[in-house]
């Protein structure tokens, strides 16, 4: 399906003074943020009549070490009634906080706390947000660049690196 | 006598009941995996929920980071392990998508027959699974049975019953075997009364509508803000199906009906499994029938393995570019691609981000099941403790698509 | 049964101790219902009508505190491992385990940070059955051979504690 009608739509006053920019990559346009502008331009093209994206596919949390801004949030956006697809992008710092989007889809929930456990971004503003995949207490962040495929050695995975400063972990 | 509704209050009228949290899980055969619901309970009736996953966090997208795109094939399987297929699709599509290509005709056929097969036979095991969980066990070793036939028909394909891994990045691993035609077609034969036998055993059955009408109902807009997709969504209403809306590969050329229900409670999600189950009978059927004859894989050597290995046997350049291939991979061009498909269980989405190595760097998948999973919350607030194991049981989350 | 009654009623059975409490361990091998991921889905195919694990005896039970074999199908994580310990302990003597699929045995192409490099380092494992998932048949396999090993073991006499402590709390 052609992007051009979502991208003439896009191309509005509204929705360009709150983006970065607007490009085509691989058949998906992808609008790029800051994060003071993340929430309310959500919530614009959430409830723009002519756009409607009322399905929040995904959330994903990536990490460009050793590139600056190391962290970046991809939301995937779907309207079901236009079946349109679009993609936002955020890039940010190590400690830098994107507000959350629970109050505009309930569904990221679960992804921002997936986000969360995986690379330690906080969400500002999330209802619950504790780790979802690994335990309460758990060390480090293991979707991370520099952190080690087999984590650290313990007594569940003595293939792991050995943690540089003594105490065995875990 | 006294009144039922007083008993528990003192004369002010204040309740002396207290809440009690009660642990569902991790181990609790009617979870359907290793799923842990922690309930608060105000008698029988819950007040809250939370769902404590992970307990089969197996990490990965952090591999997938540290593999070739060809070695990650196999990992897909693991994820919603019921329907293998379907995830080797999704995550073929994304490559491919990457890569500017598009795998011969017959291998799109292909792929998609299997990716129907696996609908069935994941819609079998929860159809045959819900029941049980709510006591009637003749379904599941009814539904077994056919299971068996899908994973024969399986095995007679690609060798393995379970996971399969034949797509491959711009086709499949090899052509159908002989003799597979006239098998599936028998399935498909077969398997149309079958649904019809289920129904006579479940549908109609009083304890069965007690237990799952009008229990852990959600509507088509909450569903929508909460994320559910496949029959969870469009037994609330909307009518969404990737395959009609945003068609992938050959589905624009199959017609067929998608089901759509009103009630979005368990029921309906029950229901809207079993007629999906007669159309992805009717999909196989026209998939054999408009199946062209023709290569299965894109003749590009530097990605597709030679069919043909007689080449590689014989001469030591060939020879020294299939080890190349299979041990180093091949370059993905520099980009990024999100590429959906509609799974068994809703929206299954790969997400690439490649940088232009033979690894990506970082791979995403949106796995319809931990999204559904987490409407539990909304829709089991208020039920009684018994229901939630019929709403488990109707989100049919696969628990290693969960956790990844 | 109808034919087999009253015949051997004057008759009488010489035979160790051994063999009679071995014979019966071995036939009514009642494991838990435990899936853990893929190779419980081999599990069940394994139980149900095709391959019908009820021949040998062995029945699922839903409770650890009914059954006395574990099959542990599946990838056993970090964060699932004290569950698995607990199950074990939980169930009563004599008991035995199966680990069935290479992530329980090794932790498979799962090695990762969050995964238990196999099974052994929680509870000992009996039998080991290789595949991924293993076949029914594999499983059924292996539950022979563990009905086999059982039938070697001295019940009155044990040498060796089955308790190898080679678990750590
Ligand atoms: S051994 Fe294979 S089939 Fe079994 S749980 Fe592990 S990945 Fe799944």
């Amino acid at each position: 399906m052609s992007n051009q009608p979502l991208l003439e739509l896009l191309q509005r006053e509204s929705i360009q003074q709150r983006c970065e920019s607007v490009y085509e990559t691989f058949g998906m346009l992808t609008l790029t943020v800051s994060k003071e502008n993340l929430l309310a331009l959500c919530r614009l093209l959430k409830h723009d009549s002519a756009l409607q994206f009322n399905f929040l596919s995904d959330i994903c949390g990536v990490d460009h070490y050793p590139q600056t801004p190391r962290f970046e949030t991809v939301y995937h956006l779907y309207s079901i009634p236009f079946k349109y697809r679009l993609r936002i992008k955020c890039r940010l710092e190590l400690d830098e906080s994107p507000p959350s989007v629970v109050p505009v889809w309930q569904t990221a929930n679960w992804h921002e706390r997936e986000a969360y456990d995986m690379y330690g971004i906080v969400f500002v503003g999330h209802p619950d947000l504790r780790r979802i995949y690994m335990w309460e207490g758990y060390d480090g962040y293991p979707m991370r660049k520099d952190y080690p495929l087999r984590g650290y050695a313990d007594h569940y995975n003595p293939f792991g690196e050995a943690r540089s400063q003594g105490a065995e972990g875990a | 006598m006294t009144d039922i509704n007083l008993l528990g209050t003192n004369e002010a009228g204040q309740k002396l009941t207290k809440e009690l949290l009660l642990n569902l899980g991790p181990q609790h055969p009617s979870t359907h995996g290793v799923l842990r619901v922690m309930l608060e309970l105000d008698g029988e009736e819950i007040r809250g929920v939370d769902t404590v996953i992970g307990y089969l966090h197996r990490g990965t997208e952090k591999l997938a980071e540290n593999f070739t795109y060809t070695q990650i094939i196999p990992l897909t399987d693991r994820l919603d392990y019921l329907c293998a297929p379907s995830n080797n699709l999704a995550y073929v599509l994304a490559v491919e998508r990457l890569l500017e290509i598009k795998a011969p005709e017959r291998a799109q056929y292909i792929r998609v027959m299997m990716a129907e097969m696996a609908r069935i036979s994941g819609h079998l095991l929860i159809s045959g699974a819900l029941p049980l969980d709510l006591g009637a066990m003749t379904t599941l070793l009814y539904v077994m049975r056919e299971r068996e036939m899908i994973m024969d028909l399986m095995e007679m394909i690609t060798g393995a019953r379970m996971h399969t891994s034949f797509c491959r990045v711009g086709g499949v691993r090899e052509d159908l075997p002989d003799g597979f035609e006239p098998r599936c077609r028998e399935f498909c034969h077969v398997m149309k009364q079958r649904v019809d036998d289920y129904e006579r055993l479940i549908t109609e059955n009083r304890i069965f509508l007690k237990r799952t009408r009008d229990i852990g109902k959600i509507s088509g807009e909450q569903a929508i803000d909460w994320g559910l997709s496949g029959p969870c969504l469009r037994a609330s209403g909307v009518s969404w199906d990737m395959r009609r809306d945003n068609p992938y590969e050959i589905y624009d050329r199959l017609s067929f009906e998608v089901i759509v229900r009103e009630n979005g409670d368990c029921y309906d999600r029950w229901k809207c499994r079993m007629d999906e189950m007669r159309e992805s009978v009717k999909l196989i059927e026209q998939c054999l029938d408009q199946m062209p004859q023709g290569p299965v894989a894109v003749a590009m050597p530097d990605i597709a393995f030679p069919l043909n290995k007689i080449t590689v046997k014989s001469s030591m350049e060939a020879m020294i570019h299939h080890f190349e291939v299979s041990a180093y991979g091949f370059p993905v061009p520099k980009g990024e691609a999100y590429v959906s498909i509609e799974a068994p269980k809703g929206e299954l989405g790969f997400y690439i981000i490649s940088d232009g190595s033979p690894k990506p760097l970082r791979m995403k998948v949106r796995a319809p099941s931990f999204v559904n999973l987490q409407a539990l919350a909304v829709l089991a607030r208020g039920c009684y403790l018994a229901d939630v194991i019929a709403i488990i049981g109707s989100l049919d989350p696969v628990i290693a698509e969960v956790d990844k | 049964m109808a034919n087999l009654e009253n015949r051997f009623s004057n008759n009488v059975f010489f035979g160790s101790v051994d063999s009679v409490i071995n014979w019966s361990r071995s036939s009514a091998l009642w494991p838990e219902t435990f899936g853990i991921a893929c190779c419980a889905i081999e599990m069940i195919s394994a139980g149900c009508a095709r391959y019908d694990l009820d021949r040998l005896g062995v029945v699922f039970r839903p409770s650890p505190r009914q059954s006395d074999l574990m099959i542990i199908a599946g990838t056993v994580t970090k964060k699932f491992a004290p569950i698995v310990r607990l199950l074990y302990d939980q169930m009563t003597e004599p008991r035995w385990v199966i680990a069935m699929g290479t992530c329980a045995i090794s932790g498979g192409v799962y090695n990762t940070y969050a995964v238990v490099q196999g099974s052994e380092r929680i509870v000992p494992v009996d039998v080991h059955v290789p595949g991924c998932p293993p076949r029914p048949d594999a499983l059924i396999h292996g539950i022979l051979m563990l009905q086999e090993k059982i039938k070697k073991q001295h019940v009155l006499r044990r040498k060796d504690p089955q308790e190898t402590g080679k678990v750590s709390p």
